[in-house]
């Protein structure tokens, strides 16, 4: 399958989930999806195409938040992220831990950093930050103060 | 049987960094096992917004003290995908040169430790010495044994001189000899079969499920390598061979990496051999808003960055995954039935910046029983012992 007989693939099977889609350069390709149909597109991308998954990146871009997971078709040399927005105030969208293994941490991370509620995850769990980091501060939050006082004395500093 | 909880870590002074990990056993047999990473966070992502684009790099080259230079290489590629731009061609080679050289004494460092873990302390001092001589080449190329600070975005930031290279090529030479009989002496020793093989098998299956990287992956069959897929540097200027195997256990996994020492040796020697004349810098300005992503195959696997720059001179968001990251829960496939002393090599054969021995506590469910510090280590080099008694080596 060639370049454009995938992206032609993909853009005709997901056409009502597809929110924006932008062809950057040869190697990189942005497809914006609505959240609810991520586990769908993955899901084609991953198993479908064969594509590896990279990982997914949090961003607070401070009217919402956006996650971008990164599949990477190796032999077209070509990288897929698929982007969603979610409200700030309740972010939250599917798992796709149990579609790929690989899934896991990352999603686990976002949860803490970011307070991104992975609906279905296996294990939602504290990866990196201590068990004594206070609930419900979110470090990459692009509102967090890094020196907030509650977070400095309830991590015994 | 009741079972028991073994705790390993977090932390010991033979590993880079520190994790902890809880194997649940029955018996001598290991049934699950539970990751803890997270000891080691200093918040690197963070900071790296607070910095602007030139100086990011000397933070993340700091990430890993191995692996020091896939980082900045990883990081440099997403800025110049921001724009986008491509590095000038001397720089390219000349940023491959140092990636190589790295993996070369990265894989030889892990080599020796590996030896450690299995009772062979004689591998072990044979080939940290050896990497001394890499680690030599490394200060004649840039001036640094490690953490090179070669890297900038747009380019390098140093020039090999055509007269240290004479100089580079003759040690790399001079160390092929030694390496040649290593590898005789490790791949032809019937006990480290006897040892490794069959061991901590990782499937084809699982290692695209958990999304495994580099000589994890590529000894479970699945023939992925940065370099190859997706060719940056000069890699796809010189001639090398992706090394796979397909049982994907501890011996292979051992394989890819001798294997790859001499690929990488190869590369090292090519590029040093046809290094382009010219620029080895774009000089560039500032950065566009934009978004831009880069990946470099460090010893470990992919390192992946993701960096969005909003137009000012700092990004606003810099993602860093390192292969570990995706290397390491594997170990919830090739742990689980193995027995006790196996774990240790099997959690090292994916080359994590590894293996808490050290605070090992054995706390059975009965209460009583307590192991001391380095008894995981013992135990994996007494089954080797036992393997030399049986097989009459001496």
């Amino acid at each position: 399958m060639t370049r454009n007989e995938l992206l032609e693939e993909l853009k005709g099977k997901f056409a009502s989930e597809i929110v924006d889609y932008q062809d950057k350069s040869p190697k990189r390709v942005y497809v914006q999806i609505k959240p609810a149909a991520l586990p769908a597109v993955a899901a084609h991308v991953f198993r479908g195409l064969g594509a590896r998954f990279h990982v997914a990146s949090g961003v607070d871009v401070r009217t919402h938040l956006e996650i971008l997971y990164h599949f990477s078709v190796e032999a077209l040399n070509l990288l897929i992220s698929l982007r969603v927005k979610l409200d700030r105030n309740a972010p939250r969208v599917p798992s796709l831990a149990l579609l790929i293994k690989g899934a896991n941490w990352i999603e686990r991370e976002m949860h803490e950093l970011l307070g991104i509620d992975f609906e279905g995850h296996p294990d939602l769990r504290r990866l990196l930050l201590a068990d004594e980091w206070p609930q419900g501060v979110y470090p990459l939050r692009a509102d967090y103060k890094e020196w907030d006082e509650t977070a400095i004395r309830d991590r015994g500093v | 049987m009741a079972k028991s909880v073994i705790s390993i870590g977090p932390f010991h002074p033979l590993q880079e960094e520190p994790e902890h990990f809880s194997l649940t056993v029955e018996g001598e047999t290991v049934v699950d096992i539970d990751v803890a990473v997270g000891y080691n966070h200093r918040g690197i992502e963070k900071l790296s917004e607070r910095k602007n684009f030139e100086q990011a790099t000397f933070v993340i080259e700091r990430i890993c003290g191995i692996c020091s230079t896939s980082h900045p290489f990883a990081y440099t590629r997403a800025v110049e995908d921001i724009i986008p731009v491509e590095a000038p061609e001397r720089a390219k080679y000349i940023r491959t040169i140092i990636a190589e050289g790295e993996r070369v004494h990265s894989h030889l460092l892990w080599f020796g430790l590996a030896g450690h873990f299995l009772g062979y302390n004689t591998v072990y001092m044979w080939v940290w010495k050896l990497r001394e001589e890499i680690l030599d080449v490394m200060e004649i190329l840039s001036g640094n044994r490690n953490s090179y600070a070669m890297f900038k975005p747009g380019g390098v930031r140093r020039d090999i001189k055509a007269e240290d290279i004479p100089l580079a090529l003759k040690k790399i030479d001079s160390i092929l000899p030694t390496l040649d009989r290593l590898k005789k002496a490790v791949l032809d020793d019937p006990v480290l079969h006897a040892r490794l093989k069959g061991i901590g098998v990782l499937t084809k299956e699982e290692a695209i499920n958990y999304c495994a990287l580099g000589p994890t992956a590529r000894a479970s069959g699945v023939a992925r390598d940065v370099r190859k897929d997706a060719p940056y540097g000069a890699y796809d200027r010189v001639e090398w061979d992706m090394i796979v195997t397909q049982n994907g256990d501890v011996w292979e996994k051992v394989l890819v990496r001798v294997l790859e020492i001499y690929e990488s040796i190869k590369i090292l020697k090519s590029c040093l051999q046809s290094l382009p004349p010219g620029e080895i810098d774009l000089r560039i300005k500032s950065i566009p808003p934009g978004e831009g992503i880069g990946a470099a195959e460090a010893p470990r696997g992919e390192t992946f960055h993701y960096v969005r720059s909003d137009g000012s001179n700092r990004p606003v968001r810099h993602k860093v995954r390192a292969p570990t990251y995706m290397n390491l829960p594997t170990c919830k496939a090739t742990v689980p039935g193995s027995s006790i002393a196996d774990a240790a090599i099997i959690l090292a054969s994916i080359d994590p910046c590894y293996c808490c021995t050290e605070r090992l506590a054995v706390c059975t469910l009965a209460g009583g029983e307590v192991l001391s510090a380095a008894d995981l280590i013992r135990l994996s080099q007494e089954k080797t012992a036992g393997i030399k008694k049986e097989m009459g080596v001496p």
